[in-house]
């Protein structure tokens, strides 16, 4: 006999079930991190316990793979694929965790007042004490100073300024503030086709509605008003479009807005009232000859006053990206600009459930808006590293344009900026029938078969979107130029030999 | 004129700080100060937040050294630093991809410190199993809550999610449930029995919406913040027995759990406790338990890193949890490593372990003299009574408001402990919280202030705040 509890649940059954759960959280995909991740992490498992087999035969049975190693080019993770920390940025951190290295003379004058600053500026004298949710003022104030540097002198106001855990957080933070409504008035949001899946899993967990534009592949993914106009007006039928989202440069197709794209975006979303958040954290990631990073914010206050008192936006950054990689700090933030007041202190409330952003992650972002200066000791090295960086990025996208578009099947657009690459590749219909036979979309069946077969981990187009009918991978290139060369060969006889099988 | 007025109706119904009016006062304070104006006072002590560090205690010194030598490994190849740290950052390092801390983790944290955690908690418990699995790390314990309730709160049924949680209870997490459109259904403490937690109430609190919303959880903090109790293991089993019978989840967050100064007081977890009680309830009761490294001790709240442990989750929805994480939440990799040490300190032998030691005496012992003295001082002064802090990192004494001083604030606007609070700030140079932050007794009031401070800190804290009282009590007489 089973008696029912008070909000309805038989005993004996679970609270937390499918059928219970957030709706919502079921629908959140993120394919940087899905099923092909998941997999590769499992084989890397197996190779290890191969390797342990060969060292005390008889013991855990591993599987034997035509390869040693899993190379992992599916995140934009450049520590992880051997790019070194600024040695800067890391004297610092290291002085402000462990004060008492304030006495060692090895760490140059520079590093140690940078650091006496920052801890000046924490609770405490420490990197352990909760800052203000909104970030450390003085750092703040930095970020806006740099800013306007950056913007040939544009004003920013440090309070408009959010230090966050990474863009990411920033970014679903915005978005959890903008969405409302319910059912046709159900807050719609603009991306890019393809996008970075955090947009896609943020709008899903929020339940608004995603509005799909699409970028031109034939024209280097750029991004085209009409389209724009075609996603609003079809959107607005059933949704409440306030937002557009933008990257830039892109994420993962790499193009670089250019400025007159930039001036035609910010027109549409003042004309149509939309909110516009610029998503930029790979902005001193421009390799192409003729490209160059134009900040939102810069574009519109010189579209004068019309504009720039009128517009309404966000903009975003991070320490994960550019010459840094510093992904494993989780610092970032977002500049507000033309926010109403009222609803800044909303912002205020949201911000508050975080306590605050991790500090080494702010301190990180300090440094990197505040980097050593021509009179100071650290100054060649710092320029000398960070241009290495950049400079080895610059090369392997070329490098890696140049080999995909031999490949007979696969096209690649230029590598413009940000990190990674986006070919379309021609897949045979024999291999879309076994592919969905299996049950998978035909670029994971592919990619998958490439993890199995080349150890080469790479995130298929259907996890970024794409137009129908066409099919995609991204790949990063951030493994070092040798290995990289290696990996592009490797993919293209794998090309190859897969159009071959399937044909 | 805006376009973009509305917003979210769930972030508008999120209850706004306290804190922010006091901040604001504290910052006017702290310049005027700076450009030289005389006040009672040299320094603002700011005890508001449950932050050792910025209160002045010390960070632990091995901790400090191993994250320094991890963010700039050529310190692995100085003799400054002591063998052991030197290894314990070399394998920190090497289980960071690339071996660099500014890598990503995997999706919910860097497995080999999810395997010191959990073997952590295994020890913790006296040997109930637990397994790396069912542990996600996240920039703090209130990022991991965040998630869990993200899945238990079901925006589309037709009746509201319902929360139990404590009154008086910490904000953060009151702010987080609003902001998901939860309904929180308040139980209130026994303050005169020193905070305890009553099943009875727990009842009454239930039946109270039936109907209104629909209950799936009830949330803990032992031990207790505001509250200070360290609930004993019979208070432990009844809550187990109640949302087992009421099927609800439990959601326990124990970050105090290393903080515990009572004489008689002994921390014992929930899933402990529920191991103990054995079939059904140990395989049945929903569980989430959450911890972190911005208590105990170690006190690294900036740091950002805090962990939950599930048990008896249903391995289909550990699936979407698990995902939930991955997309949102990675942890700082130096967060995770004060994570690693804090659950594995070091041991007798180690050459680092005598300063270890030595640190976490010294700060126990001041802590064990704080709470003696906040206890002693503060039921000694006429207006204040404070029931004993067993754990925690908090006092939360009553205060007795004088009824002008009570209109006062109703004039002005304002709740009368949080003008309590700006004029303490004002007159005094000390910025605590009112206990309208956290819930409490209608016509009661309460402060908030951290007992996690030096010694010589906590007895000027005690004398600037009976000074400043005797005074506020006479104006408005």
């Amino acid at each position: 006999m089973s008696r029912e509890a008070t909000n309805g649940v038989p005993c004996g059954a679970r609270v937390l079930t499918l059928d219970t759960m957030n709706p919502n959280v079921r629908r959140v995909e993120y394919a940087v991190r899905g099923p092909i991740v998941q997999r590769a992490v499992q084989i890397e498992k197996e190779l290890r316990e191969v390797t342990f087999k060969t060292r005390r035969p008889g013991t855990t049975r591993g599987v034997k793979k035509p390869f040693t190693e899993v190379i992992k080019a599916n995140i934009g993770d450049a520590h992880a694929m051997g790019q070194r920390p600024i040695t800067f940025f890391r004297q610092v951190l290291a002085l402000c965790s462990y004060p008492e290295l304030l006495e060692d003379n090895k760490f140059p004058e520079d590093a140690k007042k940078r650091a006496r600053r920052i801890l000046d500026a924490c609770g405490g004298h420490s990197l352990g004490a909760y800052s203000a949710s909104q970030g450390i003022e003085c750092i703040r104030q930095d970020v806006a100073r740099y800013i306007e540097r950056r913007d040939g002198g544009i004003s920013s106001n440090p309070d408009n300024i959010y230090l966050s855990t990474g863009a990411s957080d920033a970014i679903v933070t915005i978005l959890k503030m903008l969405v409302c409504g319910e059912g046709r008035d159900r807050t719609g949001v603009m991306i890019s086709i393809p996008q970075y899946p955090l947009y896609s899993a943020a709008l899903a967990d929020l339940g608004a509605v995603q509005i799909s534009y699409y970028l031109e592949e034939e024209s280097c993914w750029s991004l085209n008003v009409t389209e724009l106009r075609r996603a609003l007006n079809e959107a607005k039928q059933h949704c409440k479009p306030r937002v557009l989202c933008i990257i830039n440069p892109g994420n993962p197709t790499g193009q670089v807005q250019s400025r007159q794209c930039i001036e035609d975006v910010i027109r549409f979303a003042k004309e149509e009232h939309l909110f516009l958040m610029a998503d930029e954290v790979y902005q001193d990631n421009v390799y192409a000859d003729g490209c160059k990073f134009h900040s939102f914010k810069k574009v519109l206050f010189e579209m004068g006053p019309e504009f720039s008192s009128k517009v309404e936006m966000a903009s975003f950054h991070s320490t994960s990206k550019c010459y840094m990689g510093e992904c494993g700090f989780r610092g970032g933030y977002m500049e507000v600009i033309n926010m109403d007041p009222q609803v800044k202190a909303q912002l205020t409330k949201l911000v508050s459930v975080r306590l605050c952003p991790p500090v080494p992650g702010q301190a990180l972002l300090d440094l990197v808006v505040n980097p050593p200066q021509p009179d100071e000791p650290s100054y060649s090295t710092f320029m000398k590293e960070r241009k290495a960086v950049l400079a080895d990025l610059a090369e392997k996208a070329r490098l890696t344009e140049e080999i995909f578009n031999t490949v007979p099947g696969i096209t690649c657009n230029p590598v413009q900026g940000a990190m990674y690459t986006f070919p379309r590749i021609a897949l045979p219909q024999k291999a879309i029938d076994k592919a969905k036979e299996q049950g998978l979309v035909p670029d994971m069946f592919y990619c998958m078969r490439l993890l199995e077969e080349e150890g080469i981990c790479l995130v298929p187009g259907s996890g970024f979107g794409q137009k129908e009918g066409t099919f995609h991978f991204r790949m990063t290139i951030l493994p070092p130029t040798e290995k990289l060369k290696v990996v592009l060969q490797k993919i293209r006889d794998f090309h190859l030999k897969f159009t071959q099988e399937f044909s | 004129m805006y376009l973009f007025t509305e917003i979210g109706s769930n972030v508008k119904n999120m209850k706004q700080l306290e804190y922010l009016v006091l901040a604001k006062q504290t910052k006017k304070v702290i310049n005027e100060l700076r450009q030289g104006v005389i006040k009672p006072y040299t320094e603002v002590i700011d005890v508001c937040w449950g932050d050792p560090h910025r209160a002045g205690i010390k960070p632990l010194s091995f901790v400090r050294q191993v994250l320094a030598a991890c963010l700039y490994p050529q310190l692995l190849e100085s003799d400054k630093l002591l063998v052991d740290v030197r290894q314990r950052a070399k394998r920190l390092l090497e289980a960071c991809d690339g071996g660099s801390v500014g890598s990503y983790s995997p999706t919910t944290g860097i497995p080999e410190i999810s395997q010191k955690v959990s073997e952590f908690i295994k020890k913790r418990d006296g040997g109930v199993p637990s397994y790396p699995e069912n542990i996600y790390i996240s920039p703090g314990s209130q990022w991991s809550l965040a998630n869990i309730l993200n899945v238990l709160v079901n925006p589309e049924a037709s009746l509201r999610t319902g929360v139990l949680t404590p009154v008086p209870c910490h904000i953060t997490t009151i702010t987080s449930l609003m902001g998901m459109g939860a309904v929180v259904i308040p139980y209130y403490l026994n303050e005169e029995q020193g905070w305890t937690l009553q099943v009875e109430e727990l009842q009454r609190a239930l039946e109270s919406v039936k109907g209104v919303c629909n209950p799936v959880a009830l949330y803990v903090i032992n031990p207790g913040n505001p509250s200070g109790l360290v609930q004993s293991r019979k208070s432990i089993q009844e809550v187990i027995q109640f949302v087992s019978e009421k099927r609800l989840f439990l959601l326990a967050d124990e970050v105090y759990q290393d903080c515990v100064f009572g004489e008689t007081a002994e921390f014992v977890s929930y899933k402990k406790v529920l191991a103990e009680l054995g079939p059904p309830l140990s395989d049945t009761v929903e569980l989430a338990s959450f911890h972190s490294a911005s208590k105990g001790f170690m006190g690294e709240c900036g740091l950002r890193a805090g962990y939950v442990e599930l048990v008896n989750v249903d391995p289909t929805v550990m699936q979407y949890i698990e995902n939930l994480f991955s997309t949102f939440s990675g942890a700082p990799t130096l967060g995770q490593i004060a994570l690693e040490v804090m659950t594995n300190p070091p041991q007798p032998g180690d050459p680092s372990y005598p300063l270890y030691k030595k640190e976490m005496q010294q700060i126990r012992t001041t802590l064990v003299q704080n709470v003696k003295r906040v206890y002693e001082v503060l039921n000694s002064l006429p207006g204040f009574s404070c029931q004993p802090v067993e754990g925690g990192a908090f006092a939360f004494p009553t205060i007795h408001l004088p009824p002008k001083a009570i209109q006062r604030a109703k004039e002005a606007g304002m709740e009368p402990d949080t003008f309590y609070c700006l004029r303490l700030v004002e007159e005094a140079g000390l910025l605590i919280s009112p206990g309208c932050e956290f819930g409490q007794k209608e016509a009661t009031y309460h402060i908030r202030f951290c007992i996690m401070t030096p010694q010589d800190t906590m007895v000027e804290i005690l004398k600037r705040l009976s000074n400043f009282h005797t005074k506020f009590v006479k104006e408005f007489s």
